[in-house]
């Protein structure tokens, strides 16, 4: 069996990536889901696992390379398969690749923009069937935090990915910023598609939007994922937030940013210029003093819903190494808990295929 | 994924919202409605390249065509800003300074300086800069330094759609007269660009390349052509950092440093001609403040000390291209003395 592996597609804006560094030379063995090498893109830097096991008969791109999304990279051969046959699975490929790529840019998942209550908000919609799971980003953050999460979850069900208020290419304008005007939106956003009951993710403030809705809608909730959820103790970072929240350019953004992971060298100039897109929009400073004064004004957690863990089936996720705020708030929650050792708090994105796993997992054995 | 639009798209925007936000907003300039009451003017042509087609129609009070004379409209235009307007004058053509440069020489960039900070003046004169579109000479210059030079101006050259939209808004949100220069060949250019206001700050280069081997130092549209010479540069190993000024006054002096400390060598690439150019200042600067962290010379790319050629052969020549890029970098990548 001759298998293409090809420049994976991470998150909606991703079109191309730059091969970094070969971690299989050719000849080797590859085991499925081992990392084969690293991408970067614009957003962010990436390990390739293996789809299959195989060996690595063919490395078609070379380090530095840019190549788009689809693009073939290696031939990985399960069995036999002789050179001539290879050669003709290339040949094949690239012949057909062109317009592929171009159909995939050209029907690709998009994200939608909806007014609710009179406020535009944006959604990933993805995936079909069961009881559609709702991604609730958090604080400063879009439904590109889910960029490694959202396509792999939606192989299950139906997943939607939104902007909260004030966030990514959502409204920005807020009433007051507190946890109802944020759940609100969300109640609105399934209410305008027609859903009555989903799984709540949420990471960090996601973790208490959701946990808020919960306490507002307990019918409309058949379980709650919390990852590095806000909500369940009194502690979170208050330089963190200050830091962010007030940072304007790219020096000032950077040492809040790296606190967010467990490698700093995630933190390129990419992503805070990235970042700093986000925070140079109308609006946008303003909502962040909001929000973070409504729910961690002074620099602790003001609201606690901890007592809403446990009414409905529960999975608490956390990186042991979280600095914004602590695994501690994980211990003696009524919930499944998992603690990923090493990691921080941007733990969807930093250990994607661990948490991807533990939300299967968790979620097939709902009813 | 955020929409794309392109860099003349980006400008029109950045005028529409800001005229919408802002009553005190008006554009004045040559044919900047297409003939301001004669017929036709609805679907009027905005502008020598179009970038303020649709304006006249949604704001007949405040697109205004001025007659042939920079002396005098943009003398109106510094002197409305001075009482509370928001004018953006286009000038068309950066190379008509020579027409109005008391204008904004002595008068505009002096106001807030001479009277003690009593009096503000936020104008912003749009222009197109640039050769490569066989314009010939007196249509093709660069002329960066000359407003640069000026004290009192502030000088924004954006390379991609997002930042002419965000600096274009900072630029009349500012105070202070600011000179906004627009590439004729990157009106074109495709990019993402959020929909809503959003302001770029002035004085804060992009780093829209890292790298840990050479700092390539540029500004307007080399920034594409030094990506470009980049990406040719990864292939044979050598790892370029590109540094966009977006602003060349105010200039980001600690981002060029902070580069240049850690790869150690230095390429300015300036669209310009050689003397007294942004290259020569930066080269100066680097020379300056960071000449114990250099492991090499420093190498400028540049235009030659010509005016820009009309013949198409000639003018491809004059313009700094990836390959130029490419071979100053080779010639200083290897020097490693002093490490």
């Amino acid at each position: 069996m001759i298998h293409t592996l090809t420049m994976p597609k991470w998150g909606l804006s991703m079109t191309e990536g730059r091969v970094d560094v070969w971690l299989k030379q050719q000849g080797d063995s590859v085991e499925k889901g081992e990392e084969v090498l690293d991408v970067e893109t614009d957003k962010i830097s990436s390990s390739v696992e293996a789809p299959f096991s195989g060996v690595l008969r063919r490395v078609l791109a070379q380090t530095d390379e840019t190549l788009p999304v689809g693009a073939l990279l290696a031939i990985v051969v399960e069995g036999e398969a002789s050179e001539a046959e290879i050669d003709a699975v290339i040949e094949a490929f690239q012949a057909g690749f062109v317009s592929s790529a171009a159909e995939a840019e050209a029907s690709g998942p998009s994200a939608q923009k909806v007014e609710v209550g009179g406020r535009l908000l944006r959604y990933l919609d993805l995936g079909e069937g069961g009881t559609p799971l709702v991604l609730v980003h958090g604080f400063g953050g879009d439904l590109n935090n889910w960029l490694f999460n959202h396509p792999a979850l939606s192989a299950q069900r139906r997943v939607i990915a939104l902007d909260l208020p004030g966030h990514g290419e959502s409204g920005k304008h807020l009433q007051t910023g507190d946890v109802q005007e944020l759940s609100d939106a969300v109640l609105g956003l399934l209410d305008h598609l027609n859903i009555d009951r989903v799984h709540l993710a949420g990471h960090s403030m996601g973790g208490l939007v959701s946990l808020n809705l919960a306490r507002l809608a307990p019918q409309r909730v058949a379980s709650l994922t919390l990852i590095a959820s806000a909500g369940l103790g009194p502690e979170i970072n208050g330089d963190y937030l200050q830091g962010f929240t007030e940072a304007s350019n790219r020096n000032a953004l950077k040492p809040p940013l790296i606190q967010l992971f467990s490698d700093p060298a995630l933190v390129n100039r990419q992503m805070l210029e990235d970042m700093l897109k986000f925070k140079r929009l109308e609006g946008v400073d303003q909502a962040l003093r909001q929000i973070s004064g409504q729910l961690f004004g002074g620099g602790r957690q003001l609201i606690d819903l901890r007592n809403m863990v446990g009414q409905q089936p529960g999975l608490v996720i956390w990186g042991s190494d979280d600095a914004i705020i602590p695994a501690s708030h994980a211990q003696g929650v009524e919930a499944q808990v998992e603690i990923l050792p090493g990691q921080g708090h941007m733990v969807q994105l930093e250990a994607a295929e661990r948490v991807n796993e533990l939300m299967l997992g968790f979620l097939k054995i709902q009813p | 994924m955020a929409r794309k639009i392109s860099y003349q798209q980006a400008i029109n925007e950045a005028l529409a919202q800001e005229m919408r936000r802002d009553q005190s907003v008006f554009i004045i300039g040559q044919d900047v409605s297409g003939g301001t009451g004669a017929p036709g003017e609805q679907d009027a042509w905005g502008g020598v390249l179009g970038v303020t087609k649709g304006l006249y129609p949604e704001f007949p009070d405040r697109v205004l065509d001025a007659p042939l004379s920079e002396v005098g409209y943009v003398g109106m235009a510094v002197g409305a800003a001075t009482r509370g307007m928001r004018p953006v004058c286009e000038l068309m053509f950066v190379d008509f300074i020579g027409c109005c440069l008391d204008q904004l020489l002595n008068q505009a960039a002096k106001f807030r300086y001479m009277f003690g900070g009593k009096t503000t003046t936020p104008l912003v004169v749009r222009a197109m800069y640039g050769a490569g579109l066989r314009a010939a000479a007196q249509h093709s210059q660069m002329l960066t330094s000359m407003w640069t030079h000026i004290p009192g101006l502030k000088v924004v050259c954006p390379a991609t759609p997002y930042d002419a939209k965000g600096m274009l808004i900072q630029a009349i949100r500012d105070n202070d007269p600011v000179i906004f220069l627009e590439h004729k060949m990157l009106y074109s250019l495709q990019g993402e660009v959020p929909e809503e206001l959003y302001t770029v700050p002035f004085g804060e280069a992009n780093f829209v390349r890292e790298g840990n081997d050479v700092t390539l130092v540029t500004y307007g549209r080399m920034v594409h052509v030094a990506m470009e010479a980049a990406a040719n540069l990864a292939r044979q190993g050598i790892d370029c950092e590109v540094l966009d000024l977006r602003t060349t006054s105010p200039l980001d002096e600690d981002s060029i440093l902070e580069s240049v400390e850690k790869t150690g060598r230095l390429v300015v690439i300036d669209e310009s001609n050689p003397r007294c150019s942004i290259a020569a200042d930066i080269s100066a600067l680097v020379a300056q403040r960071a000449f114990s962290f250099l492991r090499a010379p420093i190498e400028m790319v540049t235009a030659p000390h010509t005016p820009v050629p009309f013949s198409d052969a000639l003018e491809d020549l004059y313009i700094p291209n990836a390959a130029k890029i490419e071979a100053a970098v080779l010639k200083i990548a290897d020097k490693r003395n002093a490490a």
